[in-house]
């Protein structure tokens, strides 16, 4: 008998080691068979600069070393979508990319690739984003992602409208990669989060909005090759005429971040947050209740375990 | 006067290496100022009635001759390097092959004839097409460009699959069939003439080539050979790619002469003078077989200079014909109106290397017989005209892109979107889309409710700029639902309303 119950343990602990933390919790959470000792699923930060809120965040979810090892190579994917200057809000915060970089050079990492296929001139969106010059201060190397070549075909199986997609080789060939979106706004997917920043990773763009662009986003999310975080500025978000925005009018500062490697409880704590500013039904956002159909992951914070810090 | 040939190769390699380079700089790395090397063009300048720049060229070839062939013009250099590298195919491989020919007054004198003709009233075709300096871009940009740019892939597919991204992939969107030919056409044609005859085509068809040649008649420094010391051994008519020098005769035309110093430097018993020379002018001149024609040229080359230096051009070009366009062509931003466009572009193809969203091309027959080469806007997808840049109209030499600052460009109407419900995803699959209004820089298409929870564009025609990023990235092909109609006359929008600014302050987390 012993014998068996070592033989179930094991069995249990290697699936486990599959998860990640946040998925293991979502997918358990309605039978609480499987007790997740203490592990946090979600970081939300309010009231401090990028590079503080984020290494604060990062100690709380047991530091950069749990998520980099010694020689890996890293993919930062921020949002770098448009030719925007950083405080328009239309791309993510460069303080907080830059300060991701610093903490996976410090934890060894060989290298540190940044990207976004972006949509517009992507030289000038790489340097008005101002993302450019503080990946390279950090030590990271921005690399394009204006071409078809960059990028590999892969399966999307769990994928209802959307079963395969080119995916940015980097993310493809990397150890480890973080999706740092930015919080705002969207006048097609209604707002742009974690997942709608998936977009970015893939080639065929079009192919999003000819083909159900709420399904699509779901479907891109369950992707094999997840992200270690996804980290969510908040700094500053575009409350209106997303996702470009006209004025700073459209900019509404919040200094917070909330970082998950669960998508669709990110993206639903971004819109309770975003809610806010800009009352939004959040089933408006199809994507996010497509995407937990998909048992990408919960929309029920209250069964995760969330630190909320104020600075 | 040895000394002379060698400042001239000096100088030609000073306008020409940079010209090149800037025309074939797919990096946007040069700096943007390097235009001031084009718009001291002769075609261009005039064109852009930049007096300055005319005084300055017609009081160096009043002084030097045309300097202006063989030093700024890069056509001019571009022949000199093809008569240089025929060198090498030769069996010879002899520096020294030319022969004294007979001008063809009545070819060149037509042409330049013509082309100011047709100019005067109201097309700018044989401009465009002659104009030395826009063939010369014309041939960079649609023919050595795409080999440079397809190197560069080449580079940029091995580096990133070896995992170094510092050379990126570019790729050439701009090849358009009819421009294409037409460039390859004077390539071959100006190439074959230079690689067997020196400065034939300059002499012959270029209608520059001609006009200064009128004017170099009267310059103060001249090529004369001393008739007391020569001892007509021929070197410098051997040397002369103008083919000007007749050593038997002792003569030489200065209408054809480039002032290349060539014979300066061949000539053993130092006969070949470049010196003040207005007291022969006049003997020489009663020689001239074409001194009837000369006359009426000079009066006619007069009539340009002064046409261009005191007519509206608007008046010149009342009437182009509307039947060859169909939809209206999407003129390049700070392009004013169709006729000023029509009229002083001469389609050197800089912007259209410039712009970085390569979304600018040349025409084929979108303006007309007389507009193929000028650029306009060719939307597809991920290609339209960026919010923020206007370099199409600073790097423009000619004045056909008026300067503009970026805050006036945002607001330059090129053209209104019109928008098609029937095509629209949404109205069509009933599923979100828009993308139309995401790319839209001033949300003159946003998104209104439509039903179930979805929203459809609509367009605010007032501050609608036209730049076409709808068009680009609608979903529905081959018809998208949402287009860019061009507009005639360019106007200014209406600046678009900003948002309501949220003051208050949030110290909740919201969960």
């Amino acid at each position: 008998m012993k014998r068996r119950d070592f033989f179930k343990s094991a069995a249990v602990v290697g699936i486990a080691s599959i998860f990640k933390p946040g998925t293991l919790a979502a997918s358990t959470a309605a039978s609480n068979s499987v007790s997740v000792h203490a592990t946090t699923d979600m970081v939300a930060v309010m009231g401090g600069e990028p590079e503080i809120m984020l290494n604060r965040a990062i100690k709380e979810l047991g530091g950069i070393g749990k998520y980099v090892k010694k020689g890996q190579k890293v993919v930062i994917k921020p949002n770098i979508g448009w030719d925007k200057k950083p405080a328009m809000a239309a791309n993510t915060n460069p303080e907080l990319v830059g300060a991701l970089i610093k903490l996976c050079k410090s934890a060894g990492a060989s290298e540190v690739l940044v990207f976004d296929h972006t949509c517009q001139d992507w030289q000038k969106c790489y340097v008005n984003s101002g993302i450019k010059a503080a990946v390279e201060k950090a030590g990271g190397k921005m690399i394009p992602g204006n071409d078809e070549s960059y990028y590999r075909e892969v399966e999307v199986p769990q994928g209802v409208h959307m079963k395969k997609a080119k995916i940015h080789k980097a993310i493809l060939d990397c150890d480890v990669w973080f999706n740092v979106p930015v919080l705002k706004h969207h006048g097609g997917a209604k707002n742009s989060i974690s997942m709608k920043n998936l977009m970015g990773i893939v080639w065929d763009r079009q192919f999003f909005h000819s083909n159900d662009l709420h399904q699509c986003i779901a479907d891109a999310a369950t992707m094999h090759k997840k992200p270690a975080l996804n980290i969510v500025d908040a700094y500053r978000i575009m409350k209106s005429n997303g996702p470009q925005g006209k004025t700073e009018a459209d900019v509404v500062t919040l200094k917070s971040l909330i970082i998950s490697p669960d998508f669709v409880a990110a993206d639903t704590a971004a819109m309770k947050m975003f809610s806010q500013v800009q009352p939004t039904d959040i089933a408006d956002v199809r994507y996010i209740a497509m995407a937990e159909k998909l048992r990408v992951g919960t929309q029920h914070l209250e069964k995760l375990n969330v630190k909320k810090i104020k600075l | 006067m040895k000394y002379l040939k060698n400042i001239r190769v000096a100088l030609a390699i000073l306008f020409f290496l940079p010209i090149f380079l800037y025309l074939i700089d797919f990096t946007g790395k040069l700096p943007v100022q390097m235009h001031a090397l084009l718009k001291i063009q002769w075609i261009p300048a005039l064109l852009s009635l930049n007096m300055i720049i005319i005084a300055v060229l017609v009081v160096i070839s009043l002084l030097l001759g045309r300097i202006y062939c063989s030093t700024i013009c890069p056509l001019g250099i571009f022949q000199d390097i093809a008569a240089r590298k025929s060198r090498f195919f030769s069996k010879k491989k002899k520096k020294f092959r030319y022969k004294y020919q007979k001008p063809q007054n009545i070819l060149r004198y037509s042409i330049l004839a013509l082309t100011v003709l047709i100019f005067v009233i109201g097309s700018s075709f044989l401009v465009v097409q002659l104009d030395p300096y826009s063939i010369f871009g014309r041939i960079v940009s649609q023919l050595l460009r795409p080999l440079v740019l397809f190197a560069n892939n080449g580079i940029a597919a091995i580096f990133s699959s070896m995992g170094n991204y510092s050379v990126f992939k570019v790729e050439q969107l701009t090849f358009v069939p009819v421009a294409f030919g037409i460039t390859l056409f004077f390539f071959v044609l100006i190439s074959v003439m230079s690689w067997f005859q020196g400065r034939l085509y300059c002499n012959t068809i270029c209608p520059v080539g001609t006009s200064l040649g009128l004017l170099s008649k009267l310059s103060v420094f001249r090529i004369s050979i001393s008739e007391s010391s020569c001892n007509q051994c021929g070197a410098c008519e051997k040397s002369c790619k103008s083919q000007c020098i007749d050593s038997k005769e002792m003569t030489v035309d200065q209408s054809r002469c480039v002032s290349c110093y060539n014979c300066l430097t061949v000539c053993k018993r130092s006969s070949m003078n470049y010196q003040f020379g207005y007291k022969k002018q006049k003997i020489e001149a009663s020689q001239d077989p074409s001194d009837g024609s000369r006359r009426t040229f000079l009066l006619t080359s007069g009539a340009v200079i002064s046409t261009l230096a005191f007519a509206n051009a608007k008046t010149l070009t009342g009437k182009k014909t509307d039947a060859t366009l169909t939809r209206t062509p999407i003129m390049p931003p700070a392009a004013g109106s169709i006729e000023h466009f029509n009229t002083k572009c001469t389609g050197c193809q800089l912007c259209v290397d410039k712009c970085p969203m390569q979304v600018l091309k040349p025409a084929a027959l979108q303006y007309g017989i007389s507009g193929i080469m000028q650029p306009h806007l060719n939307f597809s997808t991920h290609i339209f005209c960026s919010y923020d840049c206007n370099i199409c109209s600073s790097v423009c030499p000619t004045g056909a892109l008026k300067e503009m600052a970026i805050e006036e460009k945002k607001l330059v109407q090129i053209g209104i979107a019109k928008f098609r419900k029937d095509k629209c995803i949404v109205a069509v699959e009933e599923t979100d889309c828009g993308a139309c209004s995401e790319h839209c820089p001033t949300q003159a298409v946003h998104m209104i409710p439509y039903k179930n929870g979805l929203t459809i564009p609509e367009v605010t025609e007032n501050i609608c700029i036209g730049c076409g990023g709808c068009e680009s990235i609608c979903p529905a092909r081959p018809y998208p639902a949402i287009y860019v109609e061009g507009t005639k006359t360019q106007t200014i929008a209406k600046k678009p309303a900003e948002a309501v600014k949220f003051e208050k302050k949030i110290d909740d987390f919201g969960f």
